[in-house]
């Protein structure tokens, strides 16, 4: 089967009142199969959990953003794991997991080397988990060296979901990503490894196309080395099919060893990274809320419950059939039940909108009188960070441990990426870095005008009123959207909608 | 003629399959080469094939103990610079 090219489309521009979920301008064949998967779907991550298991620990080439020696107990990067898993030590902790968290839906091999570089580990933990617990679905991440040959392999294991590394498609460029490569006995270097690199990467991506395999594409941002040329790798893995583009930032500190982090190579700053994703957005799909999760991590999205599922309470617990069994049966009803509050929140938003409608008999501009209350008010678009969880503004402020960052207008709110506040060691004395924690978070908010959250301390809200980022706690356990445009409609009405952005002050 | 793997190595299995003699085996702290069986991969590749894979400096070293792949020669970070960030990060 042949993927037909994506476009974003249908009522992504907001038109229709709804947000634009990334999924609106997929074909409804494809958009059916990631709408479970929250590392696709920017629904879906609300509501399933993931995990991934550490049963791939070789790999076949060196990425100058990644050190294999790196094991710190407060690594947050991807790809960077301490707990190593036989596939049936993975494949029991998947299934304990599957039972205490009902919510869990998708199985991921990640790392910490290359899956494809470890086929047999890879493989034989999928084929086991298959057999016990059919409706956990399956995904690999892979550089995509090894790729083309293990196409076969994945199709026959019924793996639907592929995540491939393409930092580039050019070996000049290339070779400033990758200094080598293990190829046919060989250890290749420089220009000729990316060159055979980039070849097999597409090449595997027309494979899996061709097999109606659906292929995301990630690409890691390094400012000066790839971030122009990512805009060309957009159009062109777009052009192959895959269906979904994900632009992470370069994460480089010297303390992690890497070649980028030792060598003084800046990582993007948050406005960097969104301008970029702008630029690919015109293309395709580009998935913003990637949270760069720990390879091992588990629990929903953005919450970590590893220490829940350590390997030596896993191998205490008896797994029988009937538990598996009535395990299984509470991951189907939960999976109905969000079904049915997703069509039911679908009808709503596309219902007609009263607030919308006060709103413009308030302040009329001249335009929207003219063309009838569905245009949205007039006002730049305004960005806010929000303290979620479970889709709504649920987190307190202290308790984030990341924040969702919306653009929003009165045309409705679109979730545009995420910003940490432990990216790196913070808070650890073993790192030798005293961290002023709630400067980092603020830093970390640059761009954001508001921040809603479910309650805030006295400090912080000075402190986030100083840096000019307003803090907003009228909104508690309400849902997303709808809040995020009230209190744009409020900052309409106030006039602050009138001027551009203002400057940031030094927090 | 073998090879031998030390301390620096990450137990991260790469070498272990491709070793054409069944020479390295899995142990704790770390993997380990069986002298008796290590060929250098003399008649079966022209290099030999742990030390090809192997992702970290210094792990997998020569009877004279000089290491396979020296500092610098896999992660491209010229070992002054590497001294030098960690001189200012012990520093901080
Ligand atoms: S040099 Fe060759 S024979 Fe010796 S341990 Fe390494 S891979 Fe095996
Ligand atoms: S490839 Fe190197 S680091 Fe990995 S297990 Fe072998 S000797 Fe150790």
């Amino acid at each position: 089967m042949d993927l037909p090219v994506i476009r974003t489309g249908g009522c992504s521009a907001g038109s229709c009142g709804s947000s634009a979920a990334q999924t609106n301008g997929l074909p409804d064949d494809i958009r059916r199969r990631v709408e479970n998967h929250p590392c696709y779907s920017e629904e879906a991550h609300h509501h399933f959990a993931r995990m991934h298991a550490a049963v791939a620990p070789a790999c076949n080439i060196q990425c100058h953003y990644c050190n294999r020696k790196y094991d710190c107990a407060n690594e947050s990067r991807p790809g960077v794991v301490s707990e190593l898993l036989t596939p049936e030590q993975a494949v029991k902790k998947t299934l304990a997991v599957a039972a205490a968290i009902p919510q869990m839906s998708v199985l991921g091999i990640a790392g910490p080397g290359d899956p494809l570089a470890n086929p047999e580990r890879t493989f034989a933990t999928f084929r086991m988990l298959a057999e016990k617990a059919p409706d956990i679905k399956l995904c690999v991440s892979t550089n995509g060296l090894a790729l083309p040959e293990c196409v076969e392999e994945l199709a026959k294991h019924n793996i639907d979901h592929v995540t491939i590394t393409i930092n580039c498609i050019d070996p000049d460029v290339g070779a400033q990503i990758y200094p080598w490569i293990f190829w046919k006995h060989k250890r290749v270097r420089g220009r000729e490894a990316a060159a055979i690199l980039i070849e097999q990467q597409q090449k595997g991506l027309e494979m899996l196309v061709a097999k109606g395999v659906l292929v995301k594409v990630n690409s890691v941002m390094i400012p000066g080395v790839n971030d122009e040329h990512l805009k060309e790798v957009s159009r062109v893995v777009k052009a192959k099919g895959a269906f979904l583009h994900n632009v992470m930032p370069l994460i480089a500190e010297a303390e992690h060893g890497t070649f980028y982090g030792v060598m003084g190579q800046r990582s993007p700053t948050p406005e960097e990274l969104k301008a970029l994703q702008d630029a690919c957005e015109g293309d395709m799909n580009m998935m913003r809320h990637c949270r760069q999760c720990r390879a091992d991590a588990v629990g929903l999205l953005g919450e970590d419950r590893g220490a829940e599922f350590t390997m030596d309470k896993v191998e205490a617990m008896e797994l029988t059939d009937e538990f598996l069994a009535e395990a299984l049966a509470r991951r189907a009803a939960l999976r109905e039940k969000v079904a049915a509050e997703r069509e039911a929140k679908k009808a709503r938003a596309h219902a007609p909108q009263p607030q919308q409608a006060v709103i413009t008999l308030h302040r009329p501009s001249q335009k929207s009188a003219l063309a009838g209350r569905h245009v949205a008010p007039e006002g730049r678009p305004v960005l806010m960070a929000v303290a979620a969880k479970g889709g709504l503004i649920a987190e307190h402020f202290g308790h984030a441990r990341e924040f969702l960052v919306y653009e929003v207008t009165g045309a409705g709110a679109k979730l545009v990426g995420h910003r940490k506040t432990d990216l790196y060691c913070a808070g650890d004395d073993s790192c030798g870095e005293a961290v002023d924690v709630l400067g980092r978070t603020i830093e970390a908010l640059e761009g954001c005008e508001v921040v809603l959250c479910s309650k805030i301390g006295y400090e912080p809200w000075g402190r986030l009123e100083a840096a000019g980022i307003a803090p907003n706690g009228e909104h508690p356990l309400e849902e997303i959207e709808p809040a995020c445009v009230a209190v744009w409609h409020e900052m309409l009405q106030a006039g602050k909608l009138a001027q551009p952005a203002p400057e940031r002050k030094c927090a | 003629m073998a090879l031998e793997i030390v301390e620096s190595c990450v137990n991260c299995w790469a070498c272990l399959p491709l070793c054409p003699s069944q020479a390295i085996y899995e142990a704790k702290p770390h993997f380990l080469i069986d002298a008796d069986r290590c060929t250098e991969c003399a008649g079966d590749y022209a290099d030999p094939q742990c030390a090809t894979i192997c992702p970290i400096e210094g792990a997998i070293v020569n009877e004279l103990n000089e290491p396979l792949n020296p500092p610098g020669s896999l992660t491209g970070i010229p070992p002054a610079r590497w001294a030098q960030a960690q001189r200012e990060i012990s520093a901080r």
